[in-house]
């Protein structure tokens, strides 16, 4: 997929991106039903996006993530929206890019393999600055390797699984509750930076269910993504407004739109020699994300006032993050003061939190159900001021909270 | 409070936990659930897991349980092991012979016929799940009998709604002359 030029044939059906009017966002709600649900992560993702405003879902069954595919299936059509089960995650991911062009917010959802073939689509969509969400519900790899079981061995692959520079946003969330909640924030994300945005679930929270509440009107903020307002004649519509994020030209609403993978002027249309132009634009890509990183980046610490000599540190994300919080507690009741950092924002990654942490430490354990992927990203932002231990679990099964005393104690000189 | 619930996939083992999970919900306790079954769902292995508490769930998979309700041998054999000390066993008397060999020291046994009282009693093998479900919720006092009867009347298929609730009182009722004795 290089070009996509789209002439404002249809413009009469169509119907730009709109903000929720109360009306629209409380029909969801009513889709929805009770407020207080006992309900899979999966399911919880597919309900954060419909109260989102997602409109577009297209995807490929896969385990663990099916059941996400499965409600948008039931539910998308009740509020007016439309779900299509694709020939593969490669077309899933070239749909939702086309959705949100003609105007819908728009997510798919898959697992590792899956996610493997959508790398080449998930760059364009960088490239191209399509708002869209991608769920990752991380399983066992390589390859096919434990459909059933979950892990978190994607973290990498999640920021550099497509080819060349750029940057977008990965969330990980550690329960049921989160699952919605952080695919709200996905979207928000998605349509205010417009990039695409990586929910980086798993298997194990995908298929857990735990009690959580829906919000009403007002709880929660749904942003839509900035659409132009210049004369039509005037518009350049990839050119920086001085946020980076210019405004959107949703097809069909008469903005000259002109959509490619290769790189572009301002105008849209290909420039592929002009080593400036290449430069301009992946710059602005990447800062974007970057120049933006504080509103952007999401961690809890959880910090004791102690001595940087007595105080280990443990970074955690994700599903993890429970077992961790029940090291902690039983790591203060023996008597060792432990600093807790907890990203949510995977990408960009919060190099400077953690280096902070790194101050108030004396070495820092990263459990991870993989090898060690974030360890390598927290080693980097240590940057020496401390030691390091990756405490990898793969297979299938969480860490038990004894390993990672055991690990934090093992790391001692 | 960690319940595993184990046997073939079609006994309702899934929906047991998730119907037992979902009442603690509606009591306003801290629940989880969790399920795992093999690529054929029905006649493979099947458990379901449910975490009860007043207090946050950090550890999503328990190595050991309060809990094992026994649905088949197979699920006997390999899970009585993993009960905690002072824990309880409930078995499904017509699909599982016990062995005492094996079962940790120290546990509570309990054994009902439930198969052969959804069959005889209700006409329906398939609902002895609810059997058990009723009594080791009275045995143990876990969830409200309020809590229980909503989440079963919303979850199992239309038109069984009383049948299941009969099934669920039967054990409820069982439960209640055995802590009588």
């Amino acid at each position: 997929m290089e070009h996509t030029a789209i002439q404002s044939t249809s413009a009469k059906k169509h119907k730009p991106a709109q903000p929720f009017t109360r009306e629209e966002f409380e029909r969801v709600r009513r889709v929805l039903k009770k407020k207080v649900q006992f309900a899979q992560g999966d399911v919880a993702v597919a309900y954060g996006a419909l109260l989102a405003g997602c409109r577009f879902f297209a995807g490929y069954p896969i385990t663990p993530a099916t059941e996400t595919a499965e409600i948008m299936s039931r539910l998308l059509p009740q509020v007016g929206g439309t779900c299509i089960q694709m020939e593969d995650e490669i077309a899933s991911v070239g749909a939702i890019i086309g959705a949100s062009w003609a105007g819908a917010k728009s997510m798919t959802a898959t697992s590792g393999p899956g996610f493997s073939l959508m790398q080449e689509n998930i760059g364009y969509a960088a490239m191209t600055e399509t708002p869209c969400v991608i769920v990752d519900v991380q399983r066992s790899g390589p390859s096919t390797g434990q459909p059933t079981e979950g892990a978190q061995g994607d973290i990498m692959q999640a920021k550099w699984g497509s080819h060349g520079d750029y940057e977008l946003i990965a969330l990980s969330p550690s329960t049921v509750q989160e699952c919605l909640d952080f695919t709200i924030k996905a979207f928000n994300y998605s349509e205010t930076y417009r990039v695409p945005v990586i929910l980086l679930a798993d298997g194990i929270i995908g298929h857990t269910r735990e009690k959580i509440e829906l919000p009403e009107y007002g709880d929660i903020q749904i942003i839509w993504r900035k659409e132009p307002t210049v004369p039509k004649a005037e518009y350049q519509p990839f050119a920086d407004d001085g946020t980076k994020v210019p405004a959107m030209n949703v097809f069909g609403t008469g903005y000259h739109s002109y959509i490619t993978g290769l790189t572009h002027a301002e105008t849209g249309y290909p420039c592929t020699d002009s080593q400036p132009d290449h430069h301009q634009l992946v710059q602005r890509l990447c800062d974007k994300i970057r120049d933006n990183r504080k509103k952007i980046i999401m961690v809890e610490r959880d910090y004791e006032n102690s001595t940087r000599d007595e105080t280990v540190g443990i970074v955690s994300y994700g599903v993890t993050t429970r077992t961790v919080y029940s090291a902690v507690k039983t790591l203060r009741q023996a008597g060792t003061p432990v600093n807790h950092l907890r990203i949510i924002t995977n990408w960009p990654f919060p190099e400077q939190e953690v280096a902070e942490l790194a101050g108030r430490v004396n070495r820092i354990i990263v459990p991870e159900l993989n090898l060690g992927q974030v360890y390598h990203s927290v080693r980097e932002a240590v940057d020496g001021r401390c030691p390091v231990t990756a405490c990898g679990k793969i297979g299938g099964e969480m860490h038990t909270p004894r390993e990672i005393i055991e690990a934090i104690n093992g790391s001692a000189d | 409070m960690i319940i595993r619930f184990a046997g073939f996939g079609g006994q309702g083992i899934v929906l047991s936990s998730y119907v037992l999970g979902l009442s603690a919900a509606l009591d306003g306790k801290k629940a989880l659930q969790n399920q795992a079954y093999g690529s054929e769902s029905r006649g493979g292995e099947c458990r379901g897991d449910v975490i009860i508490s007043d207090e946050e769930i950090y550890e999503l998979e328990p190595l050991k349980y309060d809990v094992l309700v026994a649905m088949n041998q197979p699920a006997y054999e390999k899970f009585v092991p993993l009960i905690k000390p002072n824990g309880t066993l409930i078995l499904d008397r017509d699909l599982v012979v016990a062995d005492s060999a094996q079962e940790p020291e120290g546990i509570t046994k309990h054994a009902i016929s439930a198969t052969d009282i959804a069959f005889k009693k209700f006409g329906r093998k398939i609902i002895a799940n609810m059997v058990l479900l009723g009594y080791l919720n009275t045995l143990l006092n876990l969830v409200s009998e309020k809590a229980l009867a909503e989440a079963i009347a919303k979850n199992v298929p239309r038109g069984t709604e009383e049948l299941n609730q009969n099934a669920c009182q039967h054990g409820i009722d069982l439960a209640r002359q055995e802590m009588k004795v």
